[in-house]
């Protein structure tokens, strides 16, 4: 599920009138359309990761360029990345709490369900969907800003391929970076889910800290989880914004499809990979 | 010299802390100046009927292929992550409870939001930030047309009544899609599912709380879209660094909101 590229900027308001295209479509038109567009985004969206993985390997080694990304992608989200995982640690123990209690009296077990399902999905990909919004946006705004001044046209007069010299940085930094902040991210979504246990339902944060549950499986999965959205993320949102067009407004369109195609991605990889794991790890 | 360097260095992290709370103060202080501004617009019912009509229709019908994707996706994941637990206890009958209760209270409304805020926050916040880039919003300050009336309460309704309308959608959605995920990866018969959900454990009072959520979220996405929007400044990244606020804005106040009106409500 790929949003397609708006059409071009035509309005007396001053906005892109996205309907104005769909209004001459009508029907199976309109059907055929989409399809096109769709099928049109993926295949360039496919082309731009296989450069990646071309260039990734093949192309010039820039430490200097992947380390500024890494500080970028890594360091700048820490913050954020801490506040919403500590809440979500928060919330998600209060409400089971809550609803376990209708059903069991007892939540000692409650621990050590959280952090298998912290461990399996909800770190990563929490914390994926996060980094989609920020990362992501990031890198398409900054990205499609060069595009409508023209400094990636300039970087292609160069010889230089702007996958090569935007999107491989950003890959190689945001699948480390990905992975780091994840187990941090794990870490504050746990301690905060304990501290709320203790606080509102009496549970000891020795009974809470329980590995028991943890297996091979569940740390594979969710180590395949942030290598997968750390390598998804800045494709999706490189290739939106490389197809930027038409000034700032292209800019505004390109980090909006950004941010909506990369957390698609997230979830649908999520879906994928959780699959797939239950049937190989049960 | 070298003294002076050295104590600027040291009070350099105090200087960021100062700067961040105060950047903070000042985002979460434009957000409650326009919602003031907004009520007071709403009270008089003083905004523009076509621009909410055509607003709800770019926010709301364009939004439905996004919400249904990501509902049933979830639903399926929800089964996916509860699947462990129903073969560890051969609970099968509770798994309809499982997923019913987290899809409802949680996940419905929060990922829902996150896509939200996603299409149509980041969108609004490119749109205005345009109109402010391009001047029309002078221009239509020139023509003595309120810009609050004209363009931000229109917005701030569609928005919240677009995030409202899409979570009852997928919180059906996302069950339907559980329903059948759990056939497929658990063989437990739809039927079951069902009778799990609606068995007693799970009241309407579930269903409320997410969508009380829902109305909260909506809120916040709108405020941090409209106010990202109107304060754009510096051409063509200044738009893309407002759209990149607003989204990390709103992610952050989706799930602080989260904590506090699940706790205040219980």
């Amino acid at each position: 599920m790929v949003e397609a590229a708006e059409p071009s900027p035509e309005s007396a308001v001053g906005h892109i009138d996205e309907d104005a295209i769909v209004r001459e479509r009508t029907g199976l038109a309109w059907v055929g359309g989409s399809v096109l567009d769709l099928l049109g985004a993926a295949r360039a969206m496919y082309s731009v990761f296989v450069k990646t993985l071309y260039y990734s390997v093949r192309g010039v080694r820039r430490p200097g360029a992947v380390a500024q990304q890494m500080y970028e992608v890594g360091n700048k989200s820490l913050v954020f990345l801490c506040v919403v995982m500590g809440f979500i640690g928060m919330i998600l123990v209060f409400q089971a709490g809550l609803q376990a209690k209708r059903v069991v009296p007892d939540l000692s077990l409650l621990g050590a369900t959280f952090l298998e399902l912290l461990v399996r999905d909800l770190a990563a990909s929490i914390s994926a969907l996060m980094l989609a919004t920020r990362v992501g946006a990031g890198i398409a705004a900054e990205i499609g800003s060069m595009v409508v001044t023209e400094q990636v046209d300039a970087l292609r007069m160069c010889a230089a391929d702007p996958v090569d010299y935007l999107i491989v940085p950003r890959f190689k930094a945001s699948i480390v970076m990905t992975t780091v902040l994840v187990v941090l991210a794990a870490g504050v979504a746990f301690t905060t889910g304990m501290l709320t246990g203790y606080a509102f339902f009496d549970i000891n944060p020795r009974t809470f800290v329980n590995m028991s549950m943890v297996d091979a499986g569940d740390l594979t999965i969710g180590l395949a989880k942030c290598v997968a959205y750390g390598a998804a993320i800045p494709v999706v949102s490189g290739y939106c914004g490389l197809s930027t067009f038409g000034g700032s407004e292209g800019v505004g369109w390109a980090t909006t499809r950004a941010v909506v195609n990369a957390s698609l991605a997230v979830i649908i990889l999520n879906f994928f990979i959780s699959g797939a794991g239950f049937l190989i790890f049960g | 010299m070298m003294a002076g360097s050295v104590v600027t260095r040291a009070l350099q992290p105090f200087a960021a802390l100062g700067a961040f709370f105060i950047t903070t103060s000042e985002v979460v202080g434009g957000m409650g100046v326009m919602f003031g501004r907004i009520i007071s617009r709403l009270v008089r019912f003083a905004f523009d009927r076509s621009e909410l009509l055509k607003n709800l229709y770019k926010m709301g019908v364009k939004s439905v292929p996004i919400v249904v994707v990501t509902a049933l996706f979830t639903g399926g994941i929800m089964v996916i992550q509860a699947a462990p637990l129903v073969q560890r206890y051969g609970a099968h009958g509770l798994l309809g409870w499982g997923a019913g209760f987290g899809t409802l209270r949680e996940i419905g409304p929060l990922l829902t939001a996150l896509m939200i805020s996603g299409r149509v926050g980041a969108n609004n916040t490119a749109e205005l930030g345009t109109m402010v880039v391009t001047e029309q919003i002078d221009a239509l300050r020139a023509l003595a047309i309120d810009p609050i009336s004209f363009l931000i309460v229109p917005r701030f309704i569609g928005i919240v009544t677009t995030l409202f309308l899409s979570t009852v959608f997928a919180d059906a959605l996302a069950l339907f899609g559980a329903a059948y995920a759990g056939t497929g990866i658990l063989g437990v018969e739809p039927m079951v599912f069902y009778n799990g959900l609606t068995s007693g454990l799970l009241g309407l009072g579930d269903v409320f709380h997410g969508l009380i959520k829902s109305v909260v979220f909506g809120i916040v996405i709108a405020l941090a879209s409209c106010q990202f929007g109107i304060t754009t400044s510096g051409g063509a990244p200044g738009v893309g660094r407002a759209v990149n606020s607003t989204v990390v804005v709103s992610a952050a106040g989706i799930f602080v909101l989260d904590y506090i009106v699940s706790f205040a409500i219980g």
